[in-house]
């Protein structure tokens, strides 16, 4: 057992108790007399409600009441429309929520659910994205508050002056989150006060929400989450269960418990919008790039705005004097999308890289050397120097790692058996971003230490790492420090969410565990039988970091698959990915953080995909069995390794983040390695065995 | 959910008097398939009677060379019998082609042979089905269909049959004993699942109470030479996009014996008769094993974003038949990845 200090692979703390099954979820806290809620889903895609008949759901055994728009309670203002839920008669999507049977038993509320009949007086609706849609707009900013539209020098004369062009359409399906834990939320009121036991990835943001929407002020709210099994974004910010679950329990007066039945998530808790981007990119003969334009095409629901920003990653990648980069969406009568992990860069990635990949074979250079012949020291759409930019060295120790050298690029000449084999690469981006946060130490009279702060571990490991830059400001063995994360009565502190959650969580952390042994070492004598606690807030030190820096992690990754000549599967037979992340706190949940992304992007490279049905207006893969996510069969070698990257302007850790960054590229080198071995470009995600076998002709069986 | 009886039968007969009893009665094996759909509001019965626990929990050699094997038998106990794996391993490999290894160790044999499709419009009480609900509709054939039938479907229904096991049955002319209300009969495997036509609601030819007790499996000599070959999207925990299963027997260079049958293209196992005929007594080549696979796909009506299924299933047919031409070669297994 080592000390646990910051560098050291730290066991997960919790991990005893998830895999034993004691860590309790959102809804396994045990709370006396407690009911059960269901929602009942829209069966319109747009239109309105007519009328309800509660009655033979009020009349199944132990059904104690429905609330649909006529008797719930109303609500408060907040942004979000999806929060709304009730309050009007109006349906946005097929499968918005719209009524609510609350009983004693789970099984009674299904069947009260099931016995609610909804009339609705149906119009026509509109679900499908195209690029010619004419309700594409320009949004005013993008999801992340980036420039909807950025432009430097002039990109149609120099595109139209290049010796090498590359325009092409990419386009990726919509995605689901789909974490293991579902949306799921424990409501208890105690008079006026509420506590609710809730499976999201900032427990302020919902404290400040469900205030706001029931009128009450913060400090009669409280929202825990000690452990959260999963969120993928779609836990970042509230979701409409949790308003649901406040609501029937404030109706019925006693404690409610609602987890969002799978087949219903797909609808309520969020995805990532499906995108259509065209990218054009203009070089000299060596590959080194003039002009990039990367255009998206992407839409939103009618109840709020998101618009994935997937044409960010090109003002940041690559060195381009002419550059155009622009987000266009249009509004459809389809359920809201929002986060999922790396949004925009995920999407975006997969269109710019694999639009790379198609300009070195064009170019007929090496991926790998196009990617270096197109690095900058400054981030192009700021002109700011990069605090770190390790791509470079990812790519020249991806390379090395994973046999690059001498690869033969001609596609379709690799065969294993009835295999053809092929290999390919990309590189990853992701921003390394910080919010204020504040936290807490306590020196504890019994020579123990405690650090509070309202952080949240959704699995990724933050409860341990947290404990590690804790015990190494105090200068203490981490088996010494306890923490306290999950929960809106600690310190306030951000989301875990855009990859920010460490270094912001952290930067409190550390700032205040400094303070506290700085006034232990200045106290001399004994401690007080109080203890001595300090509190620190980083609002200041965040604003105060330079302006004057581009501040990015960034990766390679390569891979390596077979594809079948008859049947056009594909399997991926490797994954490798380096990535420059800063100071790498903890080896062990790094690598989990990392190989976890990677999997994701391969899954999202062959097999995810939901599909819009045009005539019901949902996506039609609603359970694990048909949304196919990639399980150990899929995923047989995946490595990931990380560079050494001092970064002194990052925050006391120098680190950046890691829960997203693995996804970034996955998909494109994934792409590029079917290509190498079929010869078939597959610009459409996923990578289907139809898509590819109109192209095996060759090498299949003969006609006749 | 609705409410339900549940029974444990002691006794086969005891079973079939309770579904005779009660008209909403439904038989429960290993409940993989029959409790997801009662989650999903699909399946809504009275009573449930159980019998998973009747004594046809056993695979016995018969007098004639072959094997019973009775149907509350686990997939994965059946999957794992020395016997099967060295006499049939078409079934053998069938089965391990199936779900994952925890529902393999709770399906039994005779549930596995009555699951029901996975159309996605089946399995959403929200929307029109006519199998689940007759004269609503089929709104798959112009929807979301890319799993859905090539083979044998009607304009009523394009469903697919799921199990993996069932397409080695049928190349094997595995037989179904039946115990219903009126006593004992046989049914051949390929004539157990129905077609669509008119009546999309009716997957098998059993009634109510009909209570399959054993598979039966003949000598079938030539099945020592056979093989599954299962292609989907996951390589693992995935239905099929098609399947083929095969057996053959090669004697100087002529197809002496030959079995085919198909799964992921129809409401039934496809067994691949028109191709038989054509492949027995001819040359055992990639040629002719591929002009007699276009004869028996000749008849496909595929949809709109399903017809990569015909080629596919081909390509699959006639690979699985050169491997299993070469005696000795690889199983398909053996070379993936």
């Amino acid at each position: 057992m080592n000390g646990g200090g910051l560098g050291e692979p730290l066991a997960r703390l919790e991990g005893r108790e998830k895999v034993t099954g004691t860590a309790r979820y959102a809804v396994d806290h045990p709370v006396d007399g407690c009911c059960y809620a269901w929602p009942v889903p829209a069966t319109i895609a747009k239109g309105e409600i007519t009328s309800i008949d509660c009655a033979a759901a009020l009349a199944e055994p132990g059904v104690l009441a429905v609330l649909t728009h006529e008797n719930a309670p109303r609500l408060g203002e907040v942004d979000d429309a999806t929060l709304l839920v009730l309050q009007s008669p109006r349906v946005a999507h097929r499968g918005q929520y719209v009524a609510l049977a609350v009983a004693d038993s789970l099984e009674a509320a299904r069947a009260g659910a099931g016995a609610v009949r909804v009339d609705y007086r149906a119009e026509p609706h509109d679900v499908v994205l195209r690029a010619d849609h004419p309700g594409m707009y320009k949004p005013d900013k993008v999801n992340g508050l980036y420039a909807t539209d950025r432009e430097r020098g002039d990109f149609d004369a120099a595109y139209a002056d290049s010796a090498v062009c590359v325009d092409e359409v990419y386009r990726t399906p919509a995605l689901h989150n789909h974490p293991m834990e579902p949306h799921a939320t424990t409501a208890v009121w105690a008079g006026d006060r509420l506590r609710v036991y809730e499976s999201t990835q900032g427990a302020d943001w919902v404290r400040e929400t469900l205030a706001a929407l029931f009128a009450l002020p913060e400090e009669q709210v409280t929202v825990s989450c000690e452990h959260v099994g999963g969120g993928f974004g779609s836990k970042g910010t509230p979701r409409p269960q949790v308003v649901l679950a406040v609501m029937a329990a404030r109706h019925t007066g006693r404690p409610v418990k609602l987890a969002v039945p799978r087949p219903q998530m797909a609808a309520v808790t969020g995805h990532r919008a499906a995108t259509e981007q065209r990218v054009r990119i203009g070089a000299d003969a060596e590959g080194r790039i003039s002009a990039l334009a990367h255009e998206v095409y992407t839409y939103s629901s009618t109840l709020r705005e998101f618009v994935e920003q997937a044409a960010v990653p090109a003002r940041i990648m690559y060195a381009s004097p002419h550059s155009r980069t622009t987000h266009r969406v249009t509004r459809l009568d389809v359920p809201s999308p929002s986060w999922m992990r790396a949004p925009g860069e995920c999407s975006g990635m997969f269109a710019l890289e694999a639009a790379m990949d198609e300009l070195a074979v064009a170019c007929r250079i090496d991926p790998v050397e196009l990617r270096l012949r197109n690095d900058t020291d400054t981030e192009p759409d700021s002109g700011h120097p990069f605090s770190s930019r390790g791509l470079a060295a990812c790519l020249r120790d991806g390379a090395r790692r994973f046999g690059w050298a001498g690869r033969d690029p001609r596609p379709g000449v690799r065969s294993e058996g009835r295999w053809l084999t092929g290999t390919g690469m990309a590189a990853s981006c992701y921003p390394a971003q910080v919010a204020p946060s504040q936290a807490e130490a306590v020196a504890e009279a019994s020579g123990r230490f405690r650090v509070r702060t309202n952080a949240t571990d959704i699995g990724t490991g933050a409860r341990t790492v947290l404990t590690q830059i804790a015990a190494e400001a105090l200068g203490v063995p981490s088996q010494l420090v306890d923490i306290e994360i999950g929960c809106s009565d600690l310190p306030p502190a951000p989301v875990a969410g855009g990859s920010s959650g460490t270094a912001s969580w952290g930067w409190a952390v550390h700032k205040a565990a400094q303070a506290l042994a700085k006034e232990l070492a200045e106290l001399g004598g004994p401690l007080p039988e109080t203890g001595l606690s300090v509190r620190a807030d980083t609002a200041q030190d965040v604003a105060d970091r330079s302006q004057r820096y581009a501040r990015h992690a960034f990766g390679a990754q390569f891979a390596e698959v077979a594809v079948d000549m008859d049947t056009g599967e594909t399997r991926l037979r490797r994954l490798l990915g380096v990535f420059a992340v800063g100071r790498v706190l903890n080896p062990r949940t790094a690598r989990s953080q990392l190989v976890g992304g990677m999997i994701m992007g391969g899954s999202m490279a062959l097999l995810e995909h939901s599909t819009m049905d045009p005539r019901f207006g949902d996506h039609a893969e609603r359970d694990l069995a048909s949304y196919h996510l990639a399980v150990c069969a899929d995923v047989p070698e995946v490595s990931a390794y990380w560079i050494d990257e001092p970064d002194e302007q990052l925050n006391p850790m120098g680190s950046k983040g890691i829960g997203e960054i693995g996804i970034v590229g996955t998909a494109a080198a994934v792409t590029s390695a079917v290509w190498h071995a079929t010869g078939v470009r597959v610009r459409d995600l996923p990578v289907r065995p139809e898509l590819l076998l109109p192209g095996l002709g060759e090498w299949q069986v003969p006609n006749g | 959910m609705k409410s339900f009886g549940y029974q444990r039968a002691q006794r086969a007969q005891d079973a079939v008097a309770a579904l005779a009893a009660t008209p909403g009665a439904c038989y429960l094996g290993g409940g993989t398939n029959l409790v997801d759909l009662m989650k999903l509001g699909v399946e809504r019965p009275e009573l449930l009677v159980d019998v998973s626990r009747l004594p046809h929990g056993t695979v016995d050699r018969t007098a004639s060379g072959g094997l019973m094997i009775g149907a509350a038998v686990r997939n994965s106990e059946l999957a794992a019998e020395p016997v099967v794996r060295e006499r049939y391993p078409v079934l053998s490999q069938a089965l391990l082609a199936g779900a994952s290894p925890q529902l393999r160790n709770a399906a039994t044999i005779g549930g596995n042979l009555l699951q029901r499709t996975r159309c996605l419009y089946f399995q959403d009480i929200g929307k029109p089905c006519n199998k689940r609900e007759p004269g609503t509709g089929c709104p798959a054939r112009t929807g979301v269909h890319r799993e859905l039938a090539v083979l044998g479907a009607s304009p009523h229904c394009v469903a697919t049959h799921p199990s993996d096991m069932a397409v080695a049955l049928a190349a094997l002319d595995a037989e179904v004993h039946v115990l219903g209300p009126d006593g004992q009969r046989t049914v051949p495997v390929t004539e157990l699942h129905r077609l669509p036509g008119e009546h999309p609601e009716r997957d098998t030819v059993l009634a109510h109470g009909d209570l399959i007790t054993h598979v039966e499996l003949g000598p079938v000599p030539e099945a020592v030479n056979s093989a599954y070959r299962k292609v989907r999207d996951r390589a693992s925990y995935s239905f099929a996009l098609v399947s083929v299963a095969a057996a053959l027997e090669v004697l100087d260079g002529t197809v002496s014996r030959v079995r085919l049958a198909f799964g992921g293209v129809a409401a039934k196992p496809w067994r691949a008769y028109t191709a038989e005929e054509r492949l027995l007594g001819g040359p055992a080549t990639e040629a002719a094993f591929t002009t007699a696979l276009e004869a028996e796909l000749a008849p496909a009506e595929p949809l709109h974003d399903n017809a990569f299924k015909v080629p596919m299933l081909r390509n699959t047919a006639v690979r699985t038949l050169a491997r299993l031409a070469r005696s000795g070669g690889p199983t398909p297994g053996e070379e993936e990845r």
